[in-house]
């Protein structure tokens, strides 16, 4: 520690580029025909509800056809009210939420006060677009971030693109290898204004969905008690939803499938 | 040739001292203390700049003197404990390592710098109920030379220390409540201060790190909730 840093400001990871580079994940080295050999995450997704956002992930990492992992969480609370899911090669996104909840809670006891929800999402684009390199080479962080603004009193959520393009999206997005099929089953469930129990049971379908149509997506793993990680993020703050509700709507999603398809 | 002014090292350090302990004894005090709960930091503040602040999940500070050296003081103490926590883990980032820094980071500027900072501070931690070698609660101060100490019960900066000292040495408790602390912290802050007026919410800045809390232990009190405290 020294009177006069050389870092003057509120980011912590312009502070890491600044005083600590070496802290900072550097992937340049990296080549993409070791692509197959490092755990990816798979299929993540955000939706709105009436009293705010929910995000979900299924639990499964890949590297190249094999299992990497069964039980990986790809939801994480970046601060008290809003969310980052990720998708895309394990390592670099999992570090990227580690540093942006550490930025989060850095500018806040810098400043004084929080970043606005839209400061949040903004700073996130940045830290990917740093990532651009890496991405190039296969490396690529695609999360989706989603929150609650607390000025607006709703749930907002957006999706990226690798180079730190930043797109709300007004109702839900999916994203990771089985995003295509959530985002259909997404689709077809989603009404303004739902409730939250009506919300996680539309998450736990399209990840379901996902699993049947992606072999990378994890989906429910009732043998071995794996259920995926479904995040509330309302006006009281991000919650996680209970393993005992995602359970009840798996089997309800299970019966309703046995019943050739009849909803109730 | 012109003979360069000559100052010995004991007058130029002693200059230094008094020079320091002018500035920062026509502040006002502040006072941490432990209660029950964790542990409770008031300071005499009417104004909205903050004087005490959260530095990591268990560790708080709180600076008197010149506002623009104890800010920058704890700016760069939260620096120091978010690239700590985040190369190691949250657990590793302690008080007293952070307490020491601070006295060689201070002490370094009273011996190099022709002006020493006109601060002092207090570095708090509340205990881990989580690990057996963790529970205590750890008061530090430091002064304006880097002088560090650790303190039990109470720990006092800032303006009349010698008397807001006196009186929590006759009143302290262990296992006070809240409540009791804050009313304890303000009698004892009324003592030390020569405007013979009561301080009240609107003129107390009032924190507590809080055992019980998941993570993040610091808490700011509203005026209201200070109010609440005070009439319990």
């Amino acid at each position: 520690m020294s009177w006069r840093g050389n870092y003057q400001g509120a980011s912590f990871f312009e502070l890491l580029q600044v005083e600590q580079p070496q802290l900072l994940p550097n992937l340049s080295a990296w080549s993409d025909a070791a692509n197959s050999s490092i755990p990816h995450g798979t299929t993540v997704l955000a939706m709105r509800y009436d009293d705010g956002v929910l995000v979900a992930g299924d639990r499964l990492a890949t590297a190249g056809h094999s299992v990497a992992s069964r039980d990986v969480v790809k939801v994480f609370a970046t601060d008290s009210h809003s969310c980052m899911a990720i998708s895309g090669a394990a390592g670099p996104s999992i570090e990227m939420a580690r540093i942006l909840s550490v930025e989060l809670e850095h500018y806040e006891k810098i400043e004084g006060q929080s970043l606005e929800l839209d400061g949040k999402a903004n700073k996130l684009s940045q830290m990917i677009r740093q990532n651009l390199p890496a991405a190039m080479q296969g490396l690529a962080v695609v999360p989706l971030f989603a929150g609650f603004d607390l000025r607006r009193r709703s749930g907002r959520l957006w999706k990226f693109d690798i180079t730190g393009g930043r797109y709300e999206e007004a109702e839900f997005d999916a994203t990771g290898s089985g995003g295509l099929y959530a985002r259909e089953t997404i689709k077809q469930g989603w009404r303004a204004g739902m409730d939250q129990a009506k919300a996680t049971r539309l998450a736990v379908d399209a990840l379901t969905a996902a699993a049947d149509e992606d072999r990378a997506t994890g989906g429910v793993d009732l043998e071995r008690r794996i259920f995926p990680v479904v995040k509330i993020c309302s006006g009281a703050g991000v919650d996680d939803c209970r393993e005992e509700e995602i359970e009840a709507a798996y089997r309800e999603n299970l019966a309703r499938r046995a019943n050739g398809g009849s909803s109730e | 040739m012109s003979m360069p002014f000559y100052a010995s090292p004991e007058q130029i350090m002693a200059d230094k001292a008094e020079f320091a302990r002018k500035g920062i004894s026509r502040g006002k005090s502040i006072i941490a203390l432990e209660y029950d709960g964790g542990v409770l930091m008031v300071a005499e503040n009417a104004t909205s700049l903050s004087k005490i602040g959260e530095i990591y999940d268990r560790i708080a500070f709180a600076g008197v003197g010149k506002f623009s050296e104890f800010d920058q003081l704890r700016k760069i103490g939260v620096r120091f404990a978010d690239t700590k926590g985040y190369a190691y883990s949250r657990e590793d980032v302690a008080g007293q390592a952070l307490a020491n820094a601070y006295s060689q980071a201070i002490g370094e500027v009273f011996t190099r710098e022709m002006k020493p900072l006109e601060i002092e501070i207090i570095v708090a931690e509340v205990g881990d109920d989580r690990w057996e070698d963790h529970r205590k609660n750890s008061l530090y101060r430091v002064t304006f030379d880097g002088f560090i100490s650790d303190h039990a019960n109470y720990c006092v900066i800032g303006g009349n220390v010698g008397d807001v000292e006196a009186e929590l040495a006759n009143s302290f408790q262990d296992g006070l409540s809240a409540g009791e602390a804050i009313r304890l912290g303000q009698q004892a802050l009324d003592t030390g201060s020569e405007r013979g007026t009561t301080l009240d919410e609107s003129t107390l800045e009032v924190c507590i790190l809080d055992r019980k809390r998941e993570g993040r232990k610091f808490t700011r009190m509203s005026t209201e909730e200070v109010k609440g405290l005070l009439e319990t």
